[in-house]
């Protein structure tokens, strides 16, 4: 026979996906902290892979309808593709549901779905990584652990109904379109004119600032906390600045 | 192998399939074999422009489903020999269009022409990402006013994005801005966008600037792309927008509406 082309070929990869830590079994508070994160960057979350994290629940002895919290995750359009954390109950419900349930490791989590776990062989985290705040808000979508990934570059224009995502800091040398949106889980870097949503620090990083050149931004926000170009203050629009947050609120800073 | 152009937009009526017909025929004056593709399935409007709508036998999908062979379906322009049309469907619904059809056409077409000019669709749904997906350069065709620019603004993305190129990770497809519709007189009186208020937005390489000129409509009537009333203003920046993409350089005119001392020369607007 000569030779002919296989039928499949398995390659390894990683692939990027959110992790949903819950802290409370409320559907009712689940489902309005979602859509209010949602509203915030719709593009980005619509359709999106999501890993369910129920060791803070569990934390708390806090029960939970598993069948439930999928069929709200699929309403408000996520693909759940995944567990952790689970007690024995909750693990049989998702093989039930066909959801693949991730083991965690007793030293530094370790996702086998997601970017973090290719990241972390180059870069090890502290172990145990719980997050410093205690949980004001019922829901977070935060990575385990908090990466410090290295930061991606992009050096064509970002147009109109284009994404980016970056898992560190996002460096950006060219325009940001209206319409396009950025985000990063670290900074953003705009050498150019930023005209379409920048949100930075998407994950909870408060630290998170964007710096751009040319300010005519239609949507920025860092950590959740965001103003609309309609809350821009004219003395700031078209200058290059930093903006970051303090005490809640963003400042935006003229870089002289 | 041929060089692919697509003339693509976003919003429609902004004078891809004028500037698809003018662009096609300069190219073959020039002697350059060259074919024209319409992507616009249930509208054909390519071959009214150039006038050959009534010898129109078979078309694109039908060469796409293997109907009919290319040589049946291509038609010779009457004005220039190295000139081939093949026109879109008026009949067939746009389902017929697919990737793998396009791409066998293309390629065959490959073979045996240097330019193969696309006029796409309006809208960023799938006649229009087929257009461009195979393409090699991008006239964008845009109107200096914010709604087109905003599309062609998408498109742009669109392009560095869903294309085949994008797809390879081959280098990017080529994008030209082709401002078109152009009055001088209404950018002064801050009715329209002006070059430079486009160019903040898009920053792309210019190939030209169409001015508004009633030539366009008819010569379209006249079933004659504008390139061949080489006294219109369109015309010849149609001419001049070839020459460019040809290589050669040309500072732009049509900017300011006075025409220089040419103008001055001659008195008024042809
Ligand atoms: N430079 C110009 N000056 C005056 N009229 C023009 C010019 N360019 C195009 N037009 C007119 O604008 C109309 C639309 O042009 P055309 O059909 O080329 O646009 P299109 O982008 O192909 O439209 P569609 O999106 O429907 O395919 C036509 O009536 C045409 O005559
Ligand atoms: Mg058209």
């Amino acid at each position: 026979m000569l030779n002919t082309s296989p039928a499949l070929e398995f390659k390894s990869s990683t692939f990027f996906a959110p992790i949903l830590i819950l802290y409370t079994n409320d559907l009712t508070a689940i489902e309005q902290t979602l859509h209010e994160k949602i509203s915030l960057a719709p593009e980005f979350f619509k359709d999106s892979p999501l890993i369910i994290d129920l060791r803070e629940l569990n934390k708390q002895n806090l029960s939970l309808d598993f069948s439930q919290i999928i069929q709200l995750l699929r309403r408000v359009s996520f693909f759940p593709v995944g567990i952790r954390g689970g007690n024995e109950n909750q693990n049989q419900q998702a093989r039930a549901l066909f959801i693949p349930i991730d083991t965690v490791r007793e030293q530094g989590s370790t996702l086998m779905i997601g970017a973090e776990a290719a990241k972390q062989e180059t870069a090890p985290q502290p172990a145990a990584q719980p997050e410093a705040a205690t949980p004001k808000e019922p829901v977070r979508a935060v990575p385990v652990p908090p990466v410090s990934a290295a930061a991606t570059l992009v050096t064509q224009p970002i147009r109109s109904g284009q994404r980016i995502y970056a898992s560190g800091d996002l460096i950006i040398l060219s325009q940001v379109s209206a319409g396009a949106e950025i985000m990063a889980e670290g900074n953003i870097h705009v050498y150019n004119t930023l005209r379409g949503r920048a949100l930075a620090g998407v994950h909870g990083n408060t630290a998170a600032r964007i710096f751009c050149f040319d300010l005519q931004a239609e949507l920025i926000s860092i950590a959740g906390d965001y103003k609309t170009s309609e809350d821009l203050n004219k003395q700031t629009y078209r200058h290059p600045v930093q903006i970051y947050l303090q005490n809640h609120a963003l400042i935006i800073k003229e870089i002289a | 192998m041929a060089r692919i152009i697509v003339v693509t937009s976003g919003k429609g009526g902004v004078g891809k399939t004028t500037t698809s017909a003018a662009i096609a025929m300069g190219l073959a004056k020039r002697g350059h074999k060259t074919a024209v593709i319409d992507f616009d399935v249930g509208l054909r409007n390519l071959d009214l422009i150039l006038g050959c709508e009534r010898r129109v036998v078979y078309d694109f999908i039908n060469v796409i489903n293997g109907e009919a062979s290319l040589n049946q379906a291509l038609i010779r322009d009457k004005n220039c020999n190295l000139l081939y049309i093949l026109p879109a469907s008026q009949t067939r619904d746009k389902d017929a269009l697919t990737q793998e059809g396009v791409g066998k056409v293309l390629d065959e077409l490959s073979k045996d022409f240097e330019y193969i000019v696309c006029d796409s669709p309006a809208g960023i749904e799938k006649g229009a990402n087929l257009a461009l997906y195979f393409a090699d350069d991008a006239f964008v065709v845009t109107n200096p006013e914010i709604s087109s620019v905003r599309d062609s603004d998408r498109m742009l993305g669109i392009l560095s994005s869903k294309s085949r190129r994008a797809e390879r990770n081959e280098e990017p497809i080529k994008e030209y801005l082709l401002l078109t519709r152009y009055d001088p007189d209404r950018v002064k009186l801050g009715e329209m966008l002006s070059l430079e208020d486009v160019q903040e937005i898009l920053s792309l390489d210019l190939l030209g600037i169409i001015p508004e000129s009633k030539s366009v409509l008819s010569a379209s009537n006249a079933g004659m792309p504008v390139i061949l009333d080489e006294k219109s203003e369109a015309g010849q920046a149609y001419a001049d927008v070839v020459a460019r993409y040809l290589g050669e350089k040309l500072p732009h005119r049509f900017i300011d509406g006075k025409q220089g001392f040419l103008r001055r020369l001659f008195g008024g607007r042809k």
